[in-house]
């Protein structure tokens, strides 16, 4: 008998705000410790926290872009628990009237069908400090924990998913475009490898028809791979369980990723326990009409209709245009690439092909490829205007990778310009037709079908002779020329 | 609900309050007391009245996203019973 999976997400995103949630404090990173944690993220007796309006315009941008109900009126709670990287002894937070209210994401998956994943709500939070659990020691040499709360007060939107998603692969297209949202809004640079976007998935196996069996939470995700992987895991584990007559227990669980296995948090049996009041230091955020009206008038282009320009203007296949358009940098890379190599269906195949195989090899970010969109784009200009061939690019590719300079300056330091000129071509073709009498031979002896095949001898010796640099179609004629002559 | 010893320790617990076992009855009886006097709220007819989230009738000014905020790490260092590195310690924290 088969089983059924039911995967629900929370999803944490950090703003992009200049100052924090409740303190005019700096949210940047990289800073020395707590040289941005102001007397309000320290919880010094007497402070008072006031809302940046920016967080609360950035909540509602997404809400608005999920065609979510806004909270006109939404009101922080104190979410109360003990942990040294949170000094109020409780985060701020919302419950019962959050910022954002019921909306839905639109996914389209791999085999081109389409799904719907229903937003319970979206609300507006504080992040807590850094614990930093390094060989820390006190006067008496006892180990300690460092605590850093440049962290503390950033503010995040937690997004919270119905369980509607029935497998990793839709659990990660549903995370990949929450991302692609967050990011196309600019009100997250979704930097998952900072932390800046992390998942925790619900997951609960249950046999088909059935009430929905008892989850795990797997927290802190903190990429699509990890999250495939901590998905696949967690079911197998649960199926098992269940198959060897044993029960799930509901917990917390941590996943490592350089081990693929997950454990059990250490779960106190009061976990629950926050004791969820509304903030007595903070009044309820009214926002207008007109303000909703006007941030929905200035949303910037959202990824379903990016892609579905994509489709129209560059005439790209709908799974090319989903795979460009999802992320924003890597859009913003195709179409200056493009434009810059006025080529979009082989800017879209390079993109694709060799460049995403490359960023993925070395783990690194479109946005910080050594080869730039201009290169990729000058680099196309030059397979189009028949400078060097493809194969030939490719070399140009990785020596621009590896940072030789741009195409062009590589192409003429490297001399790898294809040869065109047809009095040089057409010398070399003859010093190799004089040397070659055997198989010249051979190939005036045979029929047209089987001198299609034979021709490849010759085209082979000519860009050894050449090093690749023979234009494909010029040798191809001369030798036609002169062996069939 | 009934408060006994055992939800006195288990509060006291989740407050990080110390709290004696000779403390626990007297605790107890008074929390009772308190709950009692909820119960006794409680009867009132609230039939379609919003709950209340704050009794001012007033919404919360927002500030600008800028950054004013002085750095005062070198002012609240000392304070803190032990620091290393511009990080202010507290016993290990293991999860």
């Amino acid at each position: 008998m088969s089983w059924e999976t039911v995967i629900g997400l929370e999803v944490h995103v950090q703003l992009a705000t200049a100052s924090k949630l409740f303190s005019a404090s700096s949210t940047r990173t990289g800073d020395e410790p707590n040289s941005n944690a102001s007397l309000i993220d320290l919880a010094m007796p007497g402070t008072l926290p006031v809302v940046n309006r920016e967080a609360i315009r950035h909540a509602i941008r997404f809400g608005l872009a999920i065609d979510a109900e806004i909270g006109r009126r939404s009101v922080f709670e104190r979410k109360n628990y003990f942990y040294p990287d949170l000094p109020k002894g409780y985060q701020t937070t919302q419950l019962a009237e959050p910022i954002v209210g019921a909306g839905v994401v639109e996914l389209q998956l791999e085999d081109g069908t389409r799904k719907s994943v229903r937003i319970h709500h979206a609300h507006l939070e504080e992040d807590a400090g850094k614990s930093l659990h390094e060989a820390f020691s006190d006067d008496m040499g006892r180990a300690m924990t460092g605590i850093d709360l440049n962290r503390a007060g950033t503010p995040l939107i937690e997004i919270v998913s119905e369980p509607d998603m029935s497998n990793a692969e839709e659990a990660v297209a549903f995370a990949r475009k929450l991302h692609a949202i967050v990011t196309s809004l600019g009100i997250s640079d979704g930097d998952m490898s900072q932390g800046n976007m992390r998942f925790d998935v619900n997951i609960s196996v249950r046999r088909p028809g059935e009430p929905l069996g008892t989850r795990t939470e797997t927290k802190n995700l903190n990429s699509f791979r990890f999250m495939e992987k901590a998905i696949k895991l967690e079911v197998e584990r649960q199926i098992d369980v269940l198959e060897d007559g044993g029960e799930v227990v509901q917990e917390t669980r941590l996943f490592n990723g350089d081990t693929n296995t997950a454990r059990a948090m250490r779960s106190k049996e009061d976990a629950n326990d926050y004791r969820y009041f509304p903030c007595p230091d903070l009044l309820p955020v009214l926002v207008s009409e007109e303000e909703i009206n006007e941030l929905r008038d200035a949303l910037p282009e959202l990824p379903d209709a990016r892609k579905a320009r994509f489709v129209e203007a560059y005439a790209l296949s709908e799974y090319d245009a989903d795979l460009l358009s999802a992320d924003l940098a890597t859009a913003a890379y195709f179409e200056a690439a493009a434009k810059q190599g006025s080529d979009a269906k082989l800017a879209a195949n390079w993109v694709m092909g060799e460049l995403t195989a490359r960023l993925n090899a070395d783990d690194i970010g479109i946005a910080r490829s050594p080869v730039s969109a201009e290169h990729l784009g000058e680099l196309i200009l030059r397979i189009k205007d028949g400078t060097i061939s493809s194969k030939i690019a490719k070399q140009v590719f990785d020596a621009c990778w590896a940072g030789e300079g741009s195409p062009d300056q590589i192409i003429q330091s490297k001399g790898l310009k294809q040869m065109s000129d047809t009095g040089e071509l057409e010398k070399i073709v003859d010093d190799i037709i004089a040397n070659h009498p055997a198989q010249v031979e051979d190939y005036r002896g045979s029929d047209d079908a089987k001198r299609k095949k034979k021709i490849g001898f010759f085209v082979g010796q000519a860009m050894k002779a050449t090093q690749g640099k023979a234009n494909p179609q010029q040798l191809n004629q001369l030798l036609q020329q002169k062996l069939n002559g | 609900m009934a408060i006994d010893s055992k939800v006195v320790a288990q509060v006291a617990h989740l407050a990080c309050l110390q709290v004696d076992d000779n403390e626990t009855a007297a605790l107890s009886e008074r929390l009772n007391d308190i709950l009692a006097m909820v119960d006794q709220l409680q009867q009132a007819d609230v039939d379609g009245v919003a709950p209340l989230a704050h009794p001012l009738d007033v919404s919360q000014p927002l500030r600008d996203d800028q950054v004013t905020e002085p750095d005062v790490r070198e002012r609240v260092m000392p304070i803190a019973p032990a620091t290393e590195a511009g990080c202010f310690l507290v016993p290990r924290v293991i999860e």
